[in-house]
């Protein structure tokens, strides 16, 4: 294709506690990071999309960058807001909007878990009062109904857990940087049977941003640029199973993210064996359970065996969230699909230093999902 | 589950209580039929909007379950201490209809509970809050 988008550049602000910096100003520093990771300056770029769901409204941004005058479109997609933003950006340079665009996430949410309202979800009181409006809740129903249909047993949910944090000590700029054991994780709190309290992961703070250009223009900015070969999101039909619904349908349908992950390989021209290193949505253990199926990395049921076998660790045939995902980074809504796709890019750029997935990776992806039932999915190259 | 004297109901327009046994009231598609818990006003399977109402019924099986084992937060507002929390059930029962209904377990046991299950519906006063009429709700226990 020869109007392929290019990642020029990517910028993080670790993600964690930062007391002292906004949401905003975590966002600011993100998109600095990527500019400076690019070569560029502010004024050099023509479109942005962002979003956050706790921080403040993304074209604030440009108190902190520059008033340019550029349009700047704020997101707002819950946990896709990232992917959203991005696809946003690539849809702008491919029409021909801007040369150079830029996608940011930032957020800043309380501490404990999310406080939803049930007159937001178009949902009554009594729902909230009665105590069934919790994710956390939602999470452990369908991994628990997951198991039971697929056969699989706590053993998965525990080393995914172990995985992350495992690769989390791995990463410096991690929130969770200390590795559990497995008796540590398979003995803590049953916040949600089966899920227990080392299997969720935490809301937190922290920025991702991304600056992208047309790719035929990516080698004059980049001396390693990351071609997006499929951005797609995709939102959940009749009979998909998801968060705070007091009724389910009689017929389940598929989950948004097999929609959006058949549709960004058809994009990509390319398949689940073809891939080198995996970002999937990992909220709690459960939700990376069902998703290394659903994103179709294997069949429904073979994760149990494909854990036990550390096929899913950095040295493995299907190295997943090797970053340590969410689990071990913590969910700032607003950016944690962003920095799926810095991690991505990072692997693809053979800059991940002890993390590092052997081999020259070349196909990497990217999996979100959230409320009320959407997914994105990137499929990146090494360009 | 005796009905003979009235309860304070956190959510009314769900329940029927006539005829001695609580029976939980939904809505039906009069296009494709489909069932919907609690009632909608529209059908998001086939997007029509005619729909009449329907009794979910009383009984079903587990279809999953879990165990709420923190005090959750507000909109929460079971009204008891932080130390006299006591973890509740939570499931997704499968009405005759094959809609699944969300609602509190009346055990919170780990071995008193399995997929498959036959479930009866009963109402569980979900908040007791000492010189406070109880609030009831509806919830499932093992038949
Ligand atoms: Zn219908």
């Amino acid at each position: 294709m020869d109007n392929e988008v290019a990642i020029i550049g990517v910028g993080l602000h670790p993600f964690g506690r930062t007391d002292a910096l906004s949401g905003q100003q975590q966002g600011a520093y993100a998109v600095r990071e990527a500019l400076k990771d690019a070569g560029i300056e502010w004024k050099d770029v023509g479109v942005a999309y962002g979003g956050s769901q706790d921080g403040g409204n993304a074209d604030a941004l440009s108190n902190h960058l520059g008033l340019t005058g550029i349009p700047f479109v704020n997101v707002a997609n819950g946990c896709a807001t990232g992917g959203s933003a991005l696809a946003s950006v690539i849809a702008a340079i491919q029409s021909g909007v801007a040369e150079i665009g830029v996608a940011v996430g930032f957020d800043k949410h309380p501490r404990g878990a999310f406080n939803p309202r049930p007159k937001d979800w178009g949902l009554e009181d009594w729902y909230g009062e009665t105590g069934l409006m919790l994710t956390t809740q939602f999470f452990a129903l369908k991994t628990q109904r997951y198991m039971h249909e697929h056969g699989i047993g706590e053993d998965a949910l525990v080393r995914i857990a172990q995985r992350a944090f495992r690769n989390g000590a791995l990463t410096p700029h991690a929130w969770r940087r200390r590795e559990l054991s497995y008796e540590e994780i398979a003995g803590s709190m049953a916040v949600n049977l089966p899920l227990r309290k080392f299997m969720f992961c935490n809301p937190a703070e922290g920025g991702a941003a991304l600056v992208l250009c047309s790719a035929k223009h990516a080698r004059k900015y980049s001396a390693n640029p990351v071609i997006v070969k499929a951005a797609v999101m995709r939102t959940r039909h009749h009979g998909s199973f998801e968060v705070f619904n007091p009724g389910l349908a009689a017929q389940q349908s598929p989950a948004p993210t097999v929609m959006a992950s058949r549709a960004a390989f058809e994009l990509a021209g390319v398949g689940p064996q073809d891939i080198d290193v995996i970002q999937l949505q990992d909220t709690d253990s459960g939700s990376e359970l069902i998703h290394i199926a659903e994103n179709g990395f294997c069949e429904h049921g073979e994760q149990a065996h494909l854990l036990k076998n550390g096929d899913t660790d950095i040295h493995g045939r299907l190295p997943i969230n090797t970053d340590g995902g969410c689990l071990a980074n913590g969910e700032p809504v607003g950016a944690s699909g962003l920095r799926q796709v810095i991690e991505i890019c990072t692997q693809l750029r053979g800059q991940a230093g002890a993390r590092q997935v052997p081999g020259t990776p070349r196909l990497g992806y990217t999996h979100v999902y959230g409320a009320p039932g959407v997914s994105a999915v990137t499929i990146l190259q090494a360009g | 589950m005796k009905l003979d004297t009235p309860k304070k109901l956190a959510c009314p327009e769900l329940l029927d209580l006539a005829g001695g046994r609580p029976a939980l009231l939904g809505s039906r598609c009069r296009a494709c039929g489909e069932v919907y818990f609690p009632a909608s006003h529209g059908c998001t399977r086939c997007c029509a909007t005619d729909m009449e109402p329907y009794r979910v019924g009383s009984e079903g099986t587990l279809w999953s379950w879990t165990i709420q084992g923190f005090q959750p937060k507000a909109p929460y507002n079971g009204g008891e201490s932080e130390a006299d929390f006591k973890p509740y059930g939570v499931g997704y029962v499968e009405m005759p209809s094959g809609v699944k209904v969300e609602s509190r377990l009346s055990v919170a046991d780990p071995a008193l509970l399995a997929i498959g299950m036959p479930m009866i519906l009963t109402l569980q006063a979900y908040r007791q809050v000492p010189g406070e009429e109880p609030v009831y709700t509806y919830a499932f226990a093992p038949a």
